[in-house]
């Protein structure tokens, strides 16, 4: 996202071409695609603001009228308020790991020569791009009670351990799906690094570390961020892996939002929480962008 | 001097391991002889592949999962190369919005797009129909592949494009005998990338199933919270190899670290 819409801002080069001579052309050009995003984009999302101000009623499952209720009750109800609170320390956590191990392994990856450069990043990136109801799968064969991380603890005298539908164990398949994400911007960072400037500070006497955190860091600080934001919105809104490793108590939002759906049947109660995470998302992105273009525009000014 | 040390290379490895493990467990278990989930040590066994074969409702769901995923990754093909040769080519308004709107499906969670569409299918009628699924998936698909047309469609020399012009070519013959095969790449790659995310989709889809349309993520999701046999690690193992051979692919058209490390 924040790669390719700089990218697309400028026309591209060559518009002397006398292209122009239907104006008409965009149009027809995007029109298809623009009409299936506005009845499967615009449309669907307005219906569910509209929905969620809507009453509901348990007793015939009937929806109208107007009311607040569902917004008041995230704010008021116990339950709606844990269930927020936990999906933020869920997901900060979460994120917070990601940093800790992403932001090194980036930069040793970086540091690599190929063959070996290219093996690892398709080694760390491309778990990405299988389902993620495989991953979380196996991640509850790994922490299972038979599984091996259990066969572990008990060779190592700790004894069995129930692993499974805890934070913990949500915690740490989110940081399995969400690290991609954190390499990837952290390492288009550090691609853009000159390695002369690490190597001067090395050469005027600066220890390693001083060199990792005076030089290298400040420039990959827009990496780390950006890479911040993307994964705690994931991680906010991620269904499969709490779905299926936290169980029936440890609900996050999105699994919130499933059972009002398709369980009780509430459905203005569902669109109420959508969207506010949908708020929540896009002020997350938003913020993100007007930061980073801020950051770029002082560093060139 | 590009030497990483050896506490360096423990902590790349301890990542490696992390990243694999889920991974490979799931395609040791796939072999196991046993009944339970357990790793093949007593020799390995195709019987729980049998099994998936076997299983009506997986067979039905990956054939909806495939014939989905190939609709909807040409469709959005079909639509985004027009659109990103309008929104590279062309100063118009309401370019801006456009281009954001594409781009949007990938900052909108799929939990509320699921919600919106569960939504709009009820209120016009189409709760449950492949059709609608299918402009579903184009949605969420359209942005990946706009993102590598509008990068192969800004990268190009628009000369060639003129020579053929005033060499007396007609539009359509120049776009399908010059434009089309110098975007190419990024045509096949943003196919292919498409195919994988709609295969892949569990979040949106599972609101927008009926019985009958149910895609392979959403009934192993199904299945999983409900029974937990080998048969599930043989799907998934089965998922990996589908996976791997798209992936690999993906790295002979178009070189998959482009597309990973440009998709954020």
């Amino acid at each position: 996202m924040s790669a390719s819409l700089p990218d697309a801002a400028p026309a591209a080069p060559g518009d002397e071409t006398p292209v122009r001579r239907f104006p008409t052309a965009p149009l027809f050009l995007s029109g298809p695609a623009a009409l299936l995003f506005a009845a499967l984009v615009l449309t669907p999302l307005f219906l569910t603001a509209l929905l969620s101000f809507n009453q509901f009623d348990y007793a015939t499952g009937r929806t109208g009228g107007f009311t607040l209720e569902h917004y008041l009750a995230v704010v008021t109800d116990e339950y709606y308020l844990e269930i927020f609170l936990r999906t933020f320390r869920i997901s900060a956590l979460a994120t917070a790991i990601c940093v800790v191990i992403g932001v090194p392994e980036a930069y040793i990856l970086s540091r690599m020569s190929n063959p070996w450069r290219s093996i690892f990043l398709l080694v760390i990136l491309a778990p990405l791009l299988v389902s993620v109801v495989v991953r979380a799968f196996g991640w509850s064969m790994l922490l299972g009670p038979e599984g091996p991380v259990n066969g572990a603890l008990i060779a190592l005298g700790i004894g069995r351990m129930k692993l499974l539908y805890s934070e913990g164990t949500v915690v740490v398949a989110l940081v399995h799906v969400m690290l991609p994400f954190m390499v990837i911007p952290v390492w288009t960072s550090l691609q853009k690094l000159d390695p002369a400037v690490e190597q001067a500070a090395l050469s005027f006497g600066a220890s390693r570390a001083t060199a990792i955190v005076r030089v290298v860091a400040p420039q990959i600080l827009p990496g780390i961020l950006s890479g911040s934001l993307i994964v705690f919105g994931l991680s906010a809104s991620a269904f499969a892996i709490p779905g299926l490793l936290g169980g029936r108590r440890l609900k996050m939002v999105a699994t919130v939002v499933y059972d009002q759906y398709l369980s009780d049947l509430n459905w203005p109660m569902g669109a109420a929480v959508a969207v506010i995470l949908l708020a929540a998302n896009l002020i997350i992105m938003l913020t993100y962008h007007r930061m980073v273009e801020g950051h770029y525009r002082r560093r060139l000014g | 001097m590009t030497r990483n040390g050896p506490v360096a290379l423990f902590f790349h490895a301890l990542v490696v391991i992390f990243m694999l493990a889920p991974l490979a467990i799931v395609c040791l278990v796939a072999f196991t002889p046993e009944n339970t989930l357990s790793l093949p040590t007593r020799g390995f066994s195709l019987r729980w592949f049998e099994a998936v074969f076997h299983h009506p409702d997986f067979v039905q769901s990956f054939w909806n999962s495939l014939w989905l995923a190939v609709l909807s990754a040409t469709l959005a093909v079909a639509l985004a190369v027009p659109a990103s040769l309008a929104i590279t080519r062309y100063e118009f308004p309401g370019r801006g919005f456009l281009n954001a709107l594409f781009l949007s499906p990938l900052i909108i969670p799929h939990l509320v797009l699921g919600v919106a569409m569960l939504r709009l299918f009820a209120v016009v009628g189409a709760a449950g129909s492949f059709g609608w699924l299918v402009a579903a998936h184009m949605v969420i698909v359209t942005p990946y592949v706009m993102r590598l047309l509008i990068a192969a469609i800004s990268g190009f020399d628009r000369s060639v494009e003129q020579a053929a012009f005033s060499l007396g070519a007609s539009e359509a013959t120049v776009f399908r005998r010059v434009t089309l095969p110098m975007i190419l790449p990024g045509v096949t790659g943003g196919w292919l990338i498409a195919f994988i995310n709609s295969f892949d989709e569990l979040t949106m889809s599972i609101f927008i199933t009926s019985p009958s349309t149910v895609t392979l993520p959403v009934r192993m999701y199904m299945y999983a919270t409900e029974s937990i046999d080998p048969m599930m690690a043989a799907v998934s193992a089965l998922i990996i190899g589908i996976t791997a051979v798209a992936v690999l692919l993906l790295d002979r058209v178009y070189g998959l670290d482009r597309i990973l490390v440009g998709q954020h």
